[in-house]
């Protein structure tokens, strides 16, 4: 029996990349094992929902959760890991705000099913749909069942600590485990409960090594139909980035390498709803006055629910569409 | 009757669960792969302007985002009607092929490596990374660390992030290369190169040194005859970035070659109700159900299935390999699905050697990454082979290149038909009346979806060693009669 | 006889943002005039309608308004010389945004008013508060946990 403390790590509508991510540390994967008795991370072992069922509530000091939830199973784990574990850490942008799984709350589970099991290549005269409960000759066999609108983990369990990035950066997550080590040998001590790990307080534009001057955006283009001066704010050049609203801590990656910021760092701190302050900063540099040419302006953002969105709707103020809260 | 439930299944990605039913005489009656998730990507990227889905779609799996990203640049500027520069086309090619390094070593050395390097039979306490690690020494995982560094260190550089990378945009890319990250690319490609040859080294001496494991190989319990589906370049030889998608039939011969834009002339999915997943099969053979065999449109499309499908490798060390697995197993095509692994590591060698190929190309560094389309944005599909098979991505836009359809078939989707008639053969051949369920028979029954790497592995995180396992038999009332636990505290 | 719940007639919510130096003395002055408003409205005081970040608007209707009506000095007359420019443009970019949420655009409304306009606001009000009746409530649900918390896949299904 080991005497080192339990860690987990569990997926729920994600895609696998926070775990990649904690992969991507490299070497410092060994100061978990050194540190840490993984007891369950069903990607890498074959630890199954009964044995976390037998554990100790509490027994888990260590769970990150990454992904959001979407359907029973998701919130009956959800509520399972929140027993079992002393901290639990919305880990990633699905299980912060919902990500980009959460675009389906712009749509509706009804919409999803039609276009999923109709489409161009399915074969599917009969319109059979998934049902939770199914009889076969030889038995009953069930599936989860969706909840119409995709949820953050704090909107269904109590959570510890966020940490934001699809995926948050490896060098960041190494940070964060150099932290935990730290803790563990009683050399540091742990941040507030709420808090967010693994970034930092202010924007990608902190971080981004692009020229800015006094913006004044004439129009919006679209980042494949120009050149972009490879030194000038991309924002500046009609380019919609989201830099201005997202969290700093990834190092302005997108940006630097020519793609646009598309806001996968979330919220920078003590801010409400993210779309919101994006949309007052554009609002802000748009250069015109009249009715007609800011309407002609803003046609230039052919999407703008997805653009201001993308990353964090189910995690803001509305939370979903009107048809999705419907199920229509 | 009887039921073992196997939920959720672990080391792969994704969600899913086996349901193994059990007659009164205590052979299998029938099993049932489940996957319990869906998302809603063809739906939720309708209304989002076309350029941004290579980066949406990334998120449908984050252990092969590079498959989806360029499958979806390749969809977007076929949208745009656009040709893409030669450099921009290289440096795709490039990145894809350092990737295919990164994830075949992965999956070679945490998943499939136990089974074969231990044994399957191995206790459970050995058969992972660690016991890999203490028969063939420490320095093993420090190389798979350092191969891992060393892929997404080229993934970065050519497409700005580690995990879901940004880079691609109808027309090419937003950056290219400088000499500098050319030659650290070329250095960093040759050690790639020692690795795979190293991996295949460590195969044919540990696995096909072993009789046992070869007569496992060559059992009937794994061996299905199918299609089988791959990505050919104008030689027909195996290409994961461009080309056709070529299927040869159970015995070998082209059944079809198609362009991607003619997909849907060939694929349909069908849909059952008791899984959220649909199967793919081949349309001008029909679906027949569950079944092996030439009159069943079920295909395969997984490393083997490329090798199967193609006349050969387009690079010399791999096709050494390739001549010698077919020689080894008694020539083409191999049905016998374990040695997908086999076919994998050849993969994982030409895909250094292509990573050496573009690195050393003249053109690599050219300024020239991007051309700006000048047509009106209607329709396109791209497709790519990724890892775990061939993704399909097909969009339609309106005259704004906003769009208005997506259809996608992803990788691990073409074979969830064979993967389930796998773990059904598996299962009847291993579970019969009288068989005791055994951890270790659980195991043989797990390699059965193994081989197709269902998803990713861990490649350096040292396993505690011990795979917890619950297996509950009911009886016809649903009493449990029996439980078997491993390391289960 | 006595209304039950049904048959009460809807009493729209609606949140109002006024300007300190036009709209908020409008409603002073109408006060002080004794011009009557409807009480449907809410008011709140921004020393600008620069100062309006959406995030007011959205927590407005996530908590439960019925519509938002934003108020600020003419063009030219802001007392912060341009800020009303800003205001007009995130007026507009809000607008966009509701809609594709399925927020009828018409819940959102800009209007401009000076400090002598009391009665023009009233008039504005009591014109608006009827249109949003005829819209009915829009009770959005963000708040409810209920509305989420069961499966639906049976509808679905069928």
């Amino acid at each position: 029996m080991s005497a080192k403390p339990k860690f987990a790590m569990y997926w729920a509508a994600s895609c696998g990349g926070c775990e990649i991510a904690v992969l991507n540390i490299h070497e410092k994967i060994l100061d978990v094992d050194a540190n840490f008795d993984v007891v369950f991370w069903p990607v890498a072992m074959d630890a199954k929902y009964k044995d976390v069922e037998a554990m100790e509530d509490g027994s888990i000091l260590l769970t990150l959760w990454n992904g959001g939830i979407r359907n029973d199973e998701n919130e009956h784990i959800a509520h399972l890991l929140r027993k079992k574990s002393k901290i639990l850490v919305a880990f990633g942008s699905c299980a912060c705000e919902g990500c980009i799984p959460g675009l389906a709350n712009l749509t509706s589970t009804k919409e999803i099913f039609e276009t999923y099991y109709e489409t161009v290549s399915t074969e599917n005269p009969e319109h059979i749909r998934p049902q939770p409960s199914y009889t076969m000759p030889e038995g009953e066999i069930r599936i989860p069942k969706l909840y119409p609108v995709l949820r953050t983990l704090d909107q269904v369990v109590d959570v510890d600590y966020y940490m934001p990035g699809c995926p948050p950066e490896s060098h960041q997550i190494g940070a964060v485990i150099d932290l935990v080590v730290q803790v563990l040998q009683g050399k540091a001590e742990l941040p507030p409960k709420g808090a967010t790990i693994g970034a930092d307080k202010s924007t990608v534009c902190d971080d981004c090594p692009r020229k800015r001057n006094v913006k004044t955006i004439k129009e919006f283009g679209r980042i494949q139909l120009t050149h972009a001066d490879p030194e000038l704010c991309l924002l500046e050049q009609g380019i919609p980035c989201n830099g201005p609203a997202t969290r700093q801590g990834c190092g302005a990656k997108c940006p630097t390498a020519g793609a646009q910021c598309i806001g996968c760092y979330g919220p920078a701190e003590g801010v409400i709803d993210y779309g919101a302050r994006l949309i007052s900063a554009f609002a802000s540099v748009i250069d015109a006055e009249k009715p007609e040419d800011i309407d002609r302006i803003l046609d230039g953002l052919v999407d703008p629910a997805g653009q201001f969105y993308r990353f964090n709707l189910a995690g803001s103020l509305l939370r979903a569409g009107k048809s999705a809260w419907q199920g229509k | 009757m009887q039921r073992i439930t196997i939920d959720p299944i672990t080391r792969l990605e994704g969600h899913g669960k086996i349901e193994i039913f059990l007659d009164d005489a205590g052979n299998v009656a029938n099993t049932y792969f489940q996957i319990p998730e869906l998302r809603g990507f063809e739906r939720f990227c309708v209304g989002r302007p076309v350029e941004e889905l290579p980066l949406l779609t990334n998120r449908i799996c984050g252990v092969c985002p590079e498959a989806h990203h360029m499958a979806g640049a390749k969809a977007a500027d076929a949208v745009y009607h656009v040709d893409i520069p030669r450099t921009a086309k290289m440096l795709r090619e490039l990145l894809y092929s350092a990737f295919y390094v990164t994830d075949h070593t992965t999956h070679f050395y945490a998943l499939a490596g136990p089974d074969f390097v231990m044994g399957p039979d191995a206790p459970v306490a050995e058969r992972n990374i660690l016991g890999v690690i203490h028969k063939v020494g420490l320095e093993i995982g420090g190389k798979v660390i350092q191969c891992r560094k060393y892929g997404h260190t080229v993934v970065e550089m050519i497409g700005g992030r580690k995990v879901h990378p940004c880079t691609s945009i109808p027309g090419g890319l937003t950056k290219g290369i400088t000499e500098e990250q050319r030659k650290e690319i070329e250095e960093m490609g040759k050690w790639a190169i020692e690795f795979a040859q190293f991996s295949l080294k460590l195969f044919s001496d540990v696995v096909l040194g072993n009789k046992a494991y070869v007569d496992l190989i060559l059992g009937d319990v794994y061996t299905h005859q199918t299609y089988y589906m791959g990505m050919v370049d104008e030689n027909n030889h195996t290409n994961f970035y461009d080309g056709k998608v070529r299927v040869v039939g159970p015995d070998g011969k082209e059944f079809v070659k198609y362009s991607p834009k003619d997909y849907a002339e060939h694929i349909a999915e069908h849909v059952e109700p008791w899984t959220y997943l649909k199967f793919p099969y081949l349309k001008k053979v029909g679906w027949k159900g569950f079944v092996d065999g030439k009159d069943s449109g079920v295909y395969c499309a997984t490393p083997l299935s490329r090798l199967n499908a193609a006349d050969g490798m387009a690079t010399p060390r791999a096709q050494e390999e390739y001549d010698k697995m077919y020689k080894t197993l008694g020539g083409k095509p191999v049905h016998q699905r374990l040695a997908t692994h086999w076919a994998r590591l050849i993969e994982l060698l030409y895909a250094a050697e292509r990573w050496v190929e573009l690195a050393t190309n003249p053109e690599i560094t050219s300024p020239n990454f991007h051309t700006i389309p000048t047509e009106k944005p209607t329709e396109g599909v791209g497709i790519v082979e990724a890892p775990r098979g061939t993704l399909t991505h097909h969009y339609w836009t309106d005259e704004r290149g906003v769009v208005t359809k997506v259809n996608l078939i992803v990788g691990t989707t073409n074979n969830y038909a064979p993967i389930s008639m796998s773990i059904n053969k598996a299962a009847r051949s291993l579970i019969k009346q009288g068989t005791v369920v055994t951890e270790g028979l659980l195991n043989m029954v797990e390699m059965a979806f193994r081989a197709y790497d269902p998803c990713f592995g861990c490649a350096t995180h040292s396993l505690p060693g011990q795979m917890p396992l619950e297996v509950t038999i009911h009886d016809a009332d649903g009493n449990p009669i029996k439980v078997l636990k491993q390391f289960c505290e | 006889m006595t209304d039950t719940p049904e048959t009460k007639p809807f009493e729209p919510v609606i949140v109002g943002f006024t300007c300190n130096w036009c709209s908020y003395r409008a409603a002073d002055m109408a006060g002080t005039a004794r011009m009557k408003y409807a009480p449907n409205i809410r008011l709140i005081r921004l020393m600008c309608s620069g100062r309006l970040d959406p995030t007011f608007v959205l927590k407005a209707f996530a908590g439960g308004a019925d519509a938002v009506l934003i108020s600020g000095c003419h063009p030219g007359d802001c007392h912060y010389v341009e800020q009303n420019y800003k205001a007009l443009r995130r007026f507009h970019l809000l607008k966009r945004v509701l809609t594709q949420m399925g927020i009828e655009p018409e819940r959102l409304k800009l209007v401009w008013a000076s400090a002598a306009e009391g009665a023009i606001l009233t008039d504005t009000i009591n014109k608006y508060v009827e249109e949003v009746r005829a819209l009915g409530p829009l009770n959005w649900p963000a708040k409810t946990i209920e509305s989420v918390s069961t499966p639906i896949m049976e509808e679905v299904a069928a």
